[in-house]
């Protein structure tokens, strides 16, 4: 199985982020690096949408993510409720 | 009461359809052929450009919002910067070393990618990657212009920044990047594609952004990992639609396969040849390290790229050509490269130093099979001419590398002790390697790798004939910028300014 992962800036708007992304993928490893925050896990990780409103305490764009987003691995898939990363091996 | 209702949102999927595939026409009265006269050279079949998808469908509307709130970040940060002395944060000035080579390697690739990326979302038929390869381009000059402007902060201060933009053309190192980017942009664009899109962003960009601004931040230079991360946040739709395209050429036509292998080869060990540039930063120049070349390699190169690899199997892709000589060379690269700039230091427009006992011990635990064993004695041997009051100068010329154009200065995959060397003659005349994956690729197209412009041999034509002096002059190389850091006017400059600003 080969890991995907995500990675963000480290900053106020993300630990809820990250704090969503673990809640819904439960088997995700979070490593902090200077300035960064890395998610991965095995094969498959999704970024919902609906958790993070409520972490956050907004209503949120899936699409800001861009503003965070310093890098990612795998097939990407997104639409207004979810970001999926897959590897199909 | 009425109760207002109000109007539905487009859903994102149906929002792409209407602001990307809609905006495109069928020509009634121009040929397709007229109009994409580049599509069909290089041998790549495309049957249906609408196959072509964003996975982030990102529309224009919304890519100018979201870079806004980017250049807002960015711009607020690099303000503080400026008016709060920023670039006396920084652990010391050996750290701008490592900027300087960026700044006058990597930003000026940033805008030759512009270039290349507003060239090839001209010529692809399908308005899917027309788009995408726009926001490309209009990103990679942001990329280019954010880094100038953060640095320009040091140039305020420090010696080595002010001709960049000359010296990419000019200086034997930076040649090396820019060598890359021209080979891309005077491919076809399907090959573009994967030269940049591809190889460059999506197998190797983490290698050369992550660790180098995560590096920025453990270094206090708040400038570089903004700008760093700020464009970063921008090469992971980059990667994307290096990835998707790929896929879609690979989906096409069975017969894209094997042209698309090719081009990978190439571009992956052209990619790792430039990389070495940055393997040296990564494990010699940032006074606090983040983590090693062969870490990031482990992590970036090999975890991820064979998760790639893996992925891609079932199109019938292979691992890239040379892999295994990359494997191989990873634990010596960035000594064998800091060993040339070190010893090449009078020609380099920034500084360079002799490790620190400090920094050996780092690197004997980094590299337990390699440092000490090939690479310790020759800085041993640095330092004591340094404490008989001497300095170690190799003022003969480098051989360079017909192909990647780095001096012919790295050893045998199998043989740390013995310098490659492979040698190629084409219409009478006798062309130098570096590597079998340099002979490798100019063999393929020798016609277009005969006419790279190489500093050194350029050095010894007209008009200058070999007068070193008037080429360093040609090329800014000012003493002030060159040599050893310890007796540098950046390092007495930075003592002194942060002496002023501390209570200490």
């Amino acid at each position: 199985m080969s890991k995907v992962f995500i990675i963000l800036q480290a900053n106020e708007e993300t630990r809820s982020i990250v704090e969503a992304i673990e809640q819904d993928n439960p088997d995700a490893e979070v490593v902090h690096e200077p300035a960064m925050v890395k998610v991965q896990a095995e094969g498959h990780l999704v970024v919902r949408r609906e958790t993070i409103e409520e972490e956050i305490g907004r209503e949120f764009d899936m699409q800001e993510l861009n503003i965070n987003l310093i890098t990612l691995s795998g097939n990407v898939d997104e639409d207004e409720d979810a970001l999926t990363l897959t590897w199909n091996s | 009461m009425d109760i207002k209702k109000t109007p539905k949102k487009l859903n994102v999927k149906e929002k792409y359809r209407l602001m990307t595939r809609d905006l495109a026409w069928e020509p009634s009265y121009r040929d397709e052929k007229e109009i994409y006269p580049y599509v069909d050279y290089e041998g790549i079949k495309v049957h249906d450009w609408s196959k072509w998808e964003d996975p982030f469908r990102l529309t224009m509307d919304a890519y100018w919002k979201y870079q806004a709130e980017k250049e807002r970040k960015y711009y607020a940060i690099i303000d503080a910067h400026a008016q709060n002395n920023g670039h006396l944060n920084v652990t010391d000035a050996r750290y701008l070393t490592a900027i300087k080579l960026f700044l006058q390697s990597i930003s000026p690739a940033e805008y030759a990618s512009h270039r290349g990326f507003a060239r090839v979302g001209r010529e692809f038929a399908g308005v899917g990657p027309q788009v995408a390869c726009q926001m490309q381009s209009i990103d990679e000059i942001r990329h280019a212009q954010t880094q100038v402007h953060a640095m320009s902060n040091y140039n305020k201060f420090y010696n080595g920044f002010k001709d960049f933009a000359n010296q990419r053309d000019r200086i034997w190192y930076t040649s090396v990047a820019r060598s890359f980017f021209d080979d891309a942009m005077s491919a076809g664009p399907f090959e573009f594609l994967i030269a940049i899109g591809f190889s460059f962003e999506y197998v190797l960009t983490n290698l050369l952004f992550v660790p180098f601004m995560s590096g920025a931040a453990y270094n206090g230079d708040m400038a570089t990992c903004t700008f760093g991360f700020s464009a970063q946040s921008d090469e992971a739709r980059h990667m994307t639609l290096g990835l998707e395209c790929i896929k879609f050429m690979l989906e096409q036509d069975p017969d894209n396969i094997p042209i698309v292998q090719k081009w990978i080869d190439k571009w992956f060990w052209r990619g790792c040849r430039l990389l070495t540039l940055v393997a040296a930063m990564m494990d010699y120049m940032l006074p606090k390290r983040v983590m090693s070349w062969r870490e990031a390699w482990n992590i970036y190169g090999v975890e991820n790229g064979n998760a790639l690899f893996r992925d891609l199997a079932r199109y019938g892709i292979k691992p890239p050509m040379h892999w295994d000589d990359v494997e191989k060379s990873i634990d010596h690269t960035s000594h064998q490269i800091m060993l040339g700039l070190y010893q090449w230091k009078f020609g380099t427009a920034f500084h360079s130093w002799t490790p620190t006992a400090s920094d050996i011990e780092w690197l004997k635990e980094k590299y337990p099979t390699t440092f000490e064993k090939y690479y310790l004695p020759r800085w041993e041997y640095a330092i004591a001419q340094k404490e008989n009051g001497g300095e170690y100068n190799n003022f003969g010329l480098p051989k360079l590398c017909q192909t990647c154009q780095l001096p012919c200065l790295f050893t045998e995959p199998d043989d740390p002790t013995q310098l490659a060397h492979r040698e190629t003659e084409y219409e009478g005349e006798k062309y130098h390697f570096c590597s079998d994956g340099c002979q490798h690729v100019f063999e393929q197209e020798p016609e277009k790798y005969v006419q790279a412009w190489l500093p050194m041999p350029s050095l010894m034509q007209e008009p200058l004939k070999g007068d070193l002096a008037a080429w360093m002059e040609w090329a800014s190389l000012e003493p002030t910028a060159s040599g050893e850091y310890a007796n540098s006017e950046d390092k007495a400059n930075f003592e002194k300014w942060r002496k002023q600003v501390s209570t200490d």
